[in-house]
């Protein structure tokens, strides 16, 4: 007997009982829907934080200096010569100083407490900031300790007005500086989001802090690939000018996001079994109702048997409607989590696709719970003595 | 094959057809015991018989007297307790489950009394379920039960479910289902026992008919007149064979006719 013959028979009838299969199914549909609703949503947060990452800059790499204080400090150009040594591993690095700042206006007699970041002519490559007015700081403003700065949408806005501030003055702890570009806009120029940003050459910035060290670098390296090469090459240069592996500290982004992408995968993986659980009970349902249904059908069975059905045949037969209705609660169910994953996405304002795998997993799954608990009924009806079943009533 | 020749009894030597050919079914004492708490029911106590090519044999008792277990051994749907039952030369017994199926499918068709027809398939996929478990291709199947239908005058029916027809033709679709695999014996069992006169009489025809085209037909029943119709009779009484042999010649079937005979007179 044919197998699509087989399927065909197994739809006519689970259509003759539509609402014990509609009911039989909802187990499968929920498993399979809360599986794929799961999974999509992870997926969207995982990719939400990648994203996220990625405008840090994949390649990057940060390397804290911790001994600020002591005798030995690292020079930009210790690093810069790194740099120049392994021209297959990193492309650009820029010095950190990050200052607490008071800022105001030339005109405003109140200041703010602002963080102020000095940086090196490479900083908007590293992190790929783009100068939407005027231009980025260049070498001469290092070189020439120029006082200049950067500045976000957030301060172009707060003090200045929508293209009024290139050439206008900023004063930090009362030095003017002259703003010389604005940054395009990143989100949504309000408070405390990276729109709210001043940069300023790092030889003024280190001159300004309190001990006129440089306590991070931000590396490029070619490839995230080589980031643990990147790193043993940081380190012998690091240990040589520190005299310990403790006075500093590198930070891969890559590893970062490897380990929060394991964290995720992790937590995907719990709540895929919790949903899991649902389509043990759908199955245990569909178990139910085929060893109701193959005592409602003993007659039929022994009609069949009587006409030279032989055991496989009934055991096929069982198994694939079985398989058909918990196929097809899985189409159901897959269905049922694309809709609420998009909603869901909407609500929750993330990108949602509902991935290929999670379907085709959910499908399989699901017709193979069928097989699997289609099976017991199925073997009871195939081991009936057909005597018996033809004279059931 | 080492087949013992079974001795044919005298009444029926002019009906048997060939002595020398293995019969269809053969009965040597078999015996089906039930065992019911502490005492046990003989259904079949030492019965033997054959059956040959072409016969029309009617197996008729009162109801309990074993003819329905003698029919379900017959059938490959039971197994005796005792004794060798042979089909075409087989011992079932030494079957397996799927090799009793299989001859089943092969050998024998069913008719019964309920029609038995599965209610949720149109006549013709009913009349097709044996060929299907033949393993025939589709387009052979549609040819075979539409021809099965044809013969038995409800071809034009053949899309209608078994609850949309008359009792006779379900009948009638029953015996297309029975046909169409071309069975060695076909195995009726009190096929009008559900029917009104008129239709019983005309399904009796039929068999007859068929009977006539050389099929071998086992009838079970318990009533005289339709009994009356077969060539031979088997008469079974508390599980033992009691009369086998010529229609005409059984006593009970005599008196029967007889009395009908002096009611019309």
């Amino acid at each position: 007997m044919k197998l699509t013959k087989t399927i065909h028979m197994a739809f006519g009838s689970i259509m003759s009982n539509k609402l014990r299969s509609f009911l039989t199914m909802l187990g499968i549909i929920i498993g399979v829907g809360a599986v794929i609703i799961l999974v999509s949503i992870m997926d969207g947060v995982t990719g939400q934080i990648t994203d996220a990452f990625e405008s840090f800059g994949m390649n990057n790499i940060t390397v804290s200096i911790t001994s600020r204080g002591s005798t030995r400090y690292v020079e930009p150009e210790d690093m810069y010569e790194v740099l120049d040594e392994n021209p297959d591993l990193f492309t650009y690095c820029t010095p950190n100083v990050t200052l607490q700042a008071n800022l105001k206006s030339q005109t405003s007699s109140e200041s703010e407490r602002v963080s102020v970041t000095g940086i090196d002519e490479t900083y908007d490559k590293i992190n790929t900031l783009v100068t939407e007015q005027g231009r980025f700081l260049q070498f001469v403003d290092i070189d020439k300790m120029m006082k200049v700065c950067v500045i976000g949408t957030y301060y172009e806005r707060e003090y200045f007005g929508r293209g009024e501030a290139l050439g206008k003055t900023l004063k930090i702890n009362g030095e003017p500086f002259t703003v010389v570009g604005v940054l395009e806009e990143k989100t949504d120029s309000t408070e405390n989001s990276s729109d709210q940003c001043i940069y300023i050459p790092y030889t003024v910035a280190s001159k300004m802090s309190w001990n006129r060290t440089i306590g991070s670098y931000t590396i490029t390296m070619t490839d995230a690939n080589k980031v643990q090469r990147a790193k043993a090459v940081l380190e012998r240069k690091l240990t040589k000018i520190l005299g310990s592996s403790n006075f500093y500290r590198i930070t891969a982004t890559q590893e970062i996001l490897d380990e929060l992408n394991t964290i995720l995968d992790t937590m995907k993986m719990a709540l895929v079994c919790i949903a899991g659980i649902s389509l043990l009970v759908g199955g245990i349902g569909i178990m139910n109702i085929m060893l109701v249904t193959v005592t409602e059908r003993t007659k039929e069975i022994g009609i069949r048997k009587s006409l030279g059905a032989k055991k496989r045949s009934i055991l096929t037969q069982f198994v694939v409607e079985a398989a058909t209705v918990s196929g097809a609660g899985g189409i159901l169910g897959i269905l049922f989590g694309a809709v609420v994953s998009a909603l869901a996405g909407k609500l929750l304002d993330i990108t949602i696709i509902p991935s290929f795998f999670a379907v085709m997993l959910a499908f399989s799954v699901s017709v193979a719970i069928g097989i699997i608990f289609g099976f017991l009924p199925a073997k009871n009806a195939a081991n009936l003595n057909p005597i018996d079943a033809l004279r059931f009533e | 094959m080492a087949q013992g020749q079974v001795e044919c009894p005298v009444e029926c030597r002019e009906v048997c057809a060939d002595m020398n050919k293995i019969p269809f079914v053969e009965f040597r004492n078999i015996y089906k015991i039930y065992k019911m708490g502490d005492s046990e029911v003989r259904a079949l106590d030492g019965v033997s018989f054959s059956v040959f090519e072409g016969e029309f044999v009617a197996i008729i008792g009162q109801s309990g007297s074993g003819k329905s277990t003698c029919m379900n051994i017959i059938g490959c749907l039971d197994v005796p307790t005792e004794g060798t039952y042979l089909l075409k030369g087989t011992d079932v017994s030494k079957l397996t489950d799927d090799e009793q199926a299989e001859i089943r499918n092969k050998t024998l068709g069913f008719i019964f009394q309920q029609y038995n027809l599965l209610p949720k398939l149109n006549i013709l996929e009913n009349v097709k379920l044996p060929l299907m478990y033949k393993g025939l291709k589709e387009s052979e199947q549609n040819k075979r039960a539409m021809e099965a239908l044809e013969r038995v005058g409800i071809a034009d029916k053949y899309h209608h479910k078994p609850s949309q027809l008359s009792g006779g033709q379900q009948q009638r679709a029953s015996i297309a289902r029975a046909l169409a695999g071309a069975p060695s014996v076909i195995l009726a069992d009190e096929p009008t026992g559900a029917l009104d006169s008129k239709t019983s009489a005309e399904v009796i025809d039929f068999l007859i008919d068929l009977n006539m085209q050389g099929n071998t037909i086992i009838l079970i029943t318990h009533d005289n007149f339709i009994a009356a119709r077969a060539k031979r009779v088997i008469r079974i009484h508390d599980g033992k064979i009691i009369y086998d042999g010529v229609a005409a010649n059984d006593t009970i079937i005599r008196q029967t006719l007889l009395s009908q005979k002096e009611g019309e007179a």
